[in-house]
């Protein structure tokens, strides 16, 4: 089977309000980084494309088609796309690729979710005869899976608020974070509840922005004569949506994913997680069976900045970017779709041997 | 009873969701100028073709485009066609003529509307006109122009329109 | 190029559509309308309500309807104080995971009370109904929490 290798990263700020860029002008300084990195013109320069965006997000119909007029796609390229993050547009790549349909794919993920009230669009996604009508947003419902959490004993406000500190202190580093700095817990646990047992702080701050990366062949990268990481594995797996027969503590879809992706065959020492809820990344630390050695979502995570749409491809373009700077071998990136983690993919990066 | 009697197989769940809309940095600046009676386009650093309305890139080649160029408000013909049935919602009376125009110095059409003409005369090739609203009904709107009239110049050949230079077209 | 004014404006969109029930979801909607809660039976047994067409484990479909009771008892809650335009409340209220008697999964809908302290897993509530019942999942218009009975 093909080796394949991520070349190229960049993500925009996670801009509270994109103000008067549209989606192409959102995209096209990302796209224009990755194809500095890897010294090519524009989309014809890699054999595949595919983007991740849900239109319903900024209520602009075919948002996507829009940008394409970021590729340059005269004469017409191989393009696709996904209406979820651009990690799943990553995935549809490496199936591309592993086919044989392509050695080089382009990537990208955006949005602008300003624009509507995000946590109503999403109820929107939920079950259109249960659920929708009744307009249970999305923090709501990650709000009943912290109290599962809690009162099982599997995790504790404390737990929660120390995740928080850790992302916002990760993220002093991280110039595309929309929060950072110094909290202490006591602090933070001082603040009001926003949709109890949840705190503000706890829920992921939404941003406007975009991400690109460029994966390819290893032979290609090497053709290229950049530096790259090994994508050594990717999968994704996904639960049902009926909230009520899950188990809502756990996240037995990341399990399945992690151990088709081989995550457990080497150690882990970066983890960058999609955890839009801070319990959340408690949850999949303990599904990715992470153990101490791991230096979690040294970015700061999605709890400093969620750009929806690019956040999962991010995170896989964070631990590339710590292996290709030397400051990690191996690392695992995660990211989901859906109410309460409902939806996860995992992805093992290692360093080019 | 006549609901016991019928199970439901159907429900009705419209939705309604609130947005707030942004133009995007090149079409306001567009529209900004229009506002103004100028037509303004972008070229490609690239190509150096021109687009108008702009959306600041050239789809191309995919760069940014930034370079703005005001056009005339002449243009030719690029294809058109004949609407007869009435469409829910426009106010205009058919029949009437929607066609795609080229302006002179830009190298991609837009849609607008030709009228002051016999519509079975209408032709690809025609050059045509913009016929402006009175200036103080001006907005930010691409209806500032109320339709295109045709002018009394010869017909561009197919494989010239889309590339006129901004000075036009003498025949 | 010289700055242009940022052009932005409130819009809404609208998607007006009606959806077919199916026997499952439709069987539920119309003893909802009567004031009755029915789920049914997953393969291994446990009662959903709201009842699914397929078994998420088996992928059997699924029809053996249960009657169950329109009260039960709080699995998990988050208390909601500012609710947003669209949402079924007005005032401050809990969304709910919610197990009626006689069933094993619980359903989600919102609970109305007058303030969080009231609220505790496993605390009892009934349904309380529209006054109207026209087969929707809102003809159920909120839980209210039974006193004294947890």
């Amino acid at each position: 089977m093909q080796e394949l290798a991520v070349v190229a990263f960049s993500q925009s700020d996670c801009l509270a309000r994109a103000g008067a860029a549209n989606e192409v002008e959102l995209i096209m300084p990302q796209l224009q980084a990755v194809y500095a990195q890897v010294g090519i013109r524009n989309a014809q320069d890699v054999d595949f494309v595919c983007s991740g965006s849900c239109d319903y997000l900024q209520g602009a119909a075919f948002a996507f088609v829009a940008g394409v007029d970021a590729l340059g796609a005269v004469p017409p390229i191989k393009e696709s796309h996904v209406e979820m993050d651009a990690a799943w547009a990553l995935y549809e790549a490496v199936l591309k690729i592993r086919m044989g349909q392509a050695e080089s794919a382009l990537l990208y993920g955006f949005s602008r979710s300003s624009s509507g009230d995000l946590p109503m669009v999403l109820s929107q996604q939920l079950d259109p005869y249960y659920l929708a009508p009744l307009w249970v947003d999305s923090i709501s419902l990650a709000a009943l899976q912290a109290r599962l959490l809690l009162e099982a004993g599997l995790a504790s406000e404390q737990d929660m608020a120390e995740v928080v500190v850790r992302s916002r202190r990760n993220a002093r580093d991280n110039p595309h974070a929309r929060l950072r700095g110094d909290l202490s817990i006591e602090a933070l646990l001082a603040e009001d509840m926003f949709v109890s047992p949840l705190r503000r702080a706890d829920c992921a701050p939404v941003a406007d922005g975009a991400a690109a990366m460029i994966i390819c062949t290893v032979a290609r990268a090497r053709e290229w004569g950049v530096p790259y990481a090994v994508l050594s594995g990717i999968d994704h797996r996904i639960e049902t949506h009926n909230l009520g027969m899950r188990d809502l503590t756990d996240s037995p879809s990341t399990r399945l994913a992690a151990r088709a992706a081989g995550v457990a065959e080497g150690p882990v020492e970066v983890a960058e997680l999609y955890a839009p809820f801070s319990h959340q990344e408690i949850i999949l630390a303990r599904a990715l069976e992470l153990g101490p050695d791991t230096r979690v979502n040294p970015s700061g995570g999605v709890l400093a900045g969620n750009l929806m749409m690019a956040s999962g491809l991010s995170r896989v373009g964070e631990v590339f970017r710590r292996i290709v700077a030397g400051d990690a071998r191996r690392g695992v990136a995660h990211a989901t779709s859906g109410p309460c983690l409902q939806h996860n993919l995992v992805a093992v990066l290692e360093s080019a041997s | 009873m006549s609901d016991a009697e019928h199970a439901v197989t159907g429900i009705e769940c419209p939705v309604y969701l609130q947005y707030h809309f942004t133009a995007g940095r090149a079409p306001a600046r567009f529209l900004t100028r229009i506002r103004e009676g100028v037509l303004t386009g972008q070229r490609c650093p690239r190509c150096s073709n021109v687009y108008i309305p702009p959306r600041g890139s050239c789809p191309a080649c995919g760069v940014p485009t930034e370079e703005e160029v005001v056009l005339p408000d002449k243009a030719t013909v690029q294809s058109f066609t004949v609407v007869a049935i009435p469409i829910p919602n426009n106010p205009i009376e058919p029949p009437f003529v929607v066609a795609n125009l080229v302006l002179d110095g830009a190298n991609i059409a837009f849609i607008h509307l030709i009228s002051e003409c016999d519509n079975s005369a209408v032709h690809i090739g025609q050059r045509v006109q913009a016929v402006w609203k009175p200036r103080e009904e001006w907005g930010y709107a691409m209806d500032n122009i109320r339709y295109f009239r045709p002018l009394d110049e010869p017909d561009v050949p197919v494989e010239q329109i889309g590339r006129l230079s901004v000075s036009g077209w003498e025949g | 190029m010289s700055a242009a004014d940022i052009l932005s404006r409130d819009f809404e969109l609208g998607f007006t559509y009606t959806r077919s029930t199916g026997p499952v979801v439709g069987r539920f909607l119309t003893d909802l309308r009567e004031r009755r809660i029915v789920g049914n039976r997953a393969s291994d047994g446990r009662v959903i309500v709201p009842p699914m067409e397929y078994d998420p484990v088996t992928a059997e479909a699924l029809t053996d309807f249960v009657q169950v009771a329109e009260c039960g008892a709080i699995v998990s809650w988050c208390w909601v104080t500012q609710p947003r335009a669209a949402h079924p409340l007005d005032e401050p209220f809990a969304w709910a995971m919610i197990r009626l008697d006689g069933a094993d999964v619980p359903l989600i809908h919102c609970v109305a009370a007058g303030a969080e302290t009231e609220l505790a897993t496993g605390a009892r509530v009934r349904a309380v109904w529209a006054e109207q019942t026209r087969g929707f999942i809102s003809d159920i218009r909120y839980f209210e929490l039974v006193q004294g009975a947890s």
